[in-house]
């Protein structure tokens, strides 16, 4: 029934949509993967080590970075200079936030060891 | 020109590589292929994108990727583990301000016709990036105490901040029934900036834990948004990932308070101690017993069990090598020392665990709130190092406490406990704590990382 209210809404309106990205139809599907990712997001979190709520955050702060992905397509579509400059600056905001954030996981993650039964620590690899 | 759909496959690809690096993340062990994965999903999604550009402009392009390159590996190399919550904070602004910038982008090459569902979501991801952007910046200060870390609170402060946030918003729905108004953007942003000042400056440094919580989850769903308003799924997965992400964190950080998130973000606890701290006066009258660091070592030498319990205190002091020090030198005592680590000790979700990692300590010794308790009416010996109000028993037996009710470390039920402390001002809070009266409790009185070195002198030489 949603599905098919969906499928009518584009036909009626996705000639008329000016000025956005989305057709109504599209709306619904995006919402139904908000969601789905949401609720996903939420039961993997919930699973996560608390040791590493630290490089937690530092990844999934890399990985909402994605939004450079956007400003990409803005940069490859627009030929107008105010529109370049802000996409550029938003390319290279996140592209820092995407190299120190993975950089950084790996750099915390590194440093969790397990014991290593009866061995002193004066032998452990030092960093 | 590639197919658009060889570029949809290749962002499926990333999305699958980005929830199992989340997967990872579930234990220690496969941790290391949490950040790798979701790097080269990173890589695939960015690759893809860069397949389609179309622009001759390619120096804008690589000149935007290599600052991205020469400013964040410095960075990312360079800064402390003791400085991580700072960085999560700066990275938080540098996201949310991406975000708004491409939202603003987005916004004047649509305009003057937008469609109201695209206008409405666009007004929502700016003011959502904006006020994330002001806030972190704040966040950013208070925890490079750039700025003091109290909480910055006025008669009717919360009433301002609501009315900005409101008047914002009335900004971003006139701009869907008038998308052609170009001048309210400047307008709604500023608006937007000034209530993440105020929202942030309005709370304290021990709920920043929360805060950078709740900053992370608003990075996300702006981005989150930014896929809406570009029809990218890419975007509406990696960007609700991150907003789940942070909205658990935060969640998880409020339940360890016994506080509602409405409480930390507009209750502005801890503006107690700016107005005379009433637990400082009351803690002079009453008699506690201190111990030299030679007692500690006497009462250690008869230990079987002792267990640590480390705060922002070991952070502020850099005391967390020295106390690895101290714990290898009770263990070749053959004392049995285990961590006990609340889930908000220190300034960011994780981060006593980074900075024990980082000296070295098994993180099989670092043992949470939950399964720490139990443990402690066995226990010889605790050792309180630069924590406080995690440990104050009032929060269990005193309901008039302002920390009644929040989940603490029993340290108290332990045989003896050893509170290394500098002066007997009291925690976060304003709250005295109990803990320090009882007959149990010895109080060293000293800087955490010499009275702990002292320690480390007093056993080797028994």
């Amino acid at each position: 029934m949603m599905l098919e209210l969906a499928v009518n809404a584009t036909v009626t309106t996705s000639t008329a949509a000016t000025g956005g990205a989305a057709a109504p139809s599209d709306v619904v599907v995006n919402l139904l993967i908000f969601i789905m990712a949401t609720f996903l997001g939420t039961e993997l979190i919930r699973h996560v080590s608390r040791l590493l709520h630290t490089p937690l955050m530092a990844l999934t702060n890399a990985i909402s970075s994605v939004s450079m992905v956007a400003a990409l397509i803005v940069m490859s579509e627009t030929s107008n200079s105010t529109l370049l400059i802000l996409a550029t600056v938003g390319v290279a905001l996140a592209c820092t936030n995407i190299v120190s954030g993975f950089i950084l996981v790996e750099r915390i993650v590194r440093l969790f060891k397990p014991a290593k039964p009866k061995v002193k620590p004066a032998e452990a690899p030092a960093k | 020109m590639i197919d658009p759909n060889y570029i949809l496959a290749l962002y499926v690809v990333a999305v699958v590589m980005f929830i199992l690096s989340l997967r990872f993340m579930s234990e220690v062990k496969s941790a290391r292929w949490g950040g790798r994965s979701a790097a080269l999903g990173m890589a695939i999604a960015v690759a893809a994108t860069l397949l389609a550009y179309q622009s001759n402009d390619i120096a804008a392009l690589v000149g935007a990727i290599l600052v991205g390159f020469v400013v964040g590996t410095p960075i990312a190399l360079r800064v402390p583990t003791t400085a991580l919550p700072q960085r999560t904070a700066m990275s938080q602004a540098f996201g949310s301000l991406a975000v708004a910038l491409i939202g603003a982008a987005e916004y004047y090459d649509y305009q003057p016709h937008v469609n109201p569902f695209t206008m409405a979501v666009l007004s929502a991801e700016m003011i959502l990036g904006f006020l994330t952007f002001m806030g972190s910046c704040i966040a950013f200060a208070k925890l490079q105490e750039l700025i003091p870390g109290k909480p910055f609170v006025y008669p009717g402060k919360n009433f301002v901040s609501l009315t900005i946030l409101g008047v914002a918003g009335a900004v971003g729905a006139y701009l869907v029934y008038s998308p052609a108004t170009t001048s309210a953007l400047p307008i709604m942003a500023l608006l937007a900036l000034a209530f993440g000042f105020l929202l942030v400056m309005g709370i304290g440094g021990a709920d920043m834990p929360t805060v950078i919580a709740i900053l992370n989850s608003y990075t996300g769903m702006s981005a989150a948004a930014l896929g809406f308003v570009l029809n990218n799924k890419l975007l509406i997965v990696a960007g609700s990932l991150d907003g789940s992400s942070g909205f658990v964190l935060a969640v998880i950080m409020s339940q360890a308070m016994n506080r509602s998130f409405t409480n930390v973000l507009f209750g502005g606890v801890g503006a107690k101690v700016v107005k005379g701290a009433p637990g400082q006066q009351k803690a002079e009258a009453r008699p506690v017993k201190s111990f030299t660091v030679e007692d500690v070592a006497t009462i250690l030498d008869n230990a079987q069990s002792v267990v640590i319990v480390p705060g922002y205190g070991m952070a502020v002091a850099q005391a967390q090598h020295v106390v690895k020090e101290a714990t290898d030198i009770m263990q070749e005592h053959g004392i049995d020392v285990k961590y006990g680590i609340h889930p908000v000790a220190g300034r960011m979700p994780g981060h006593m665990n980074v900075l024990l990692a980082e000296a070295n300590v098994p993180y099989d010794q670092l043992w949470e709130m939950d399964k720490i308790n139990p443990i402690f009416p066995e226990t010889d010996v605790v050792i309180v190092v630069g924590a406080n109000d995690v440990t104050n028993p009032a929060a269990r037996t005193n309901p008039s406490s302002p920390l009644f009710g929040m989940p603490i470390l029993n340290v108290d039920k332990a045989k003896t406990v050893i509170f290394i402390k500098r002066s007997m001002s009291p925690g976060f809070s304003g709250a005295d704590n109990e803990l320090f009266y009882l007959p149990n409790t010895w109080m060293v009185f000293g800087d955490a990382k010499k009275v702990l070195s002292d320690l480390v002198g007093a056993l080797k030489s028994k």
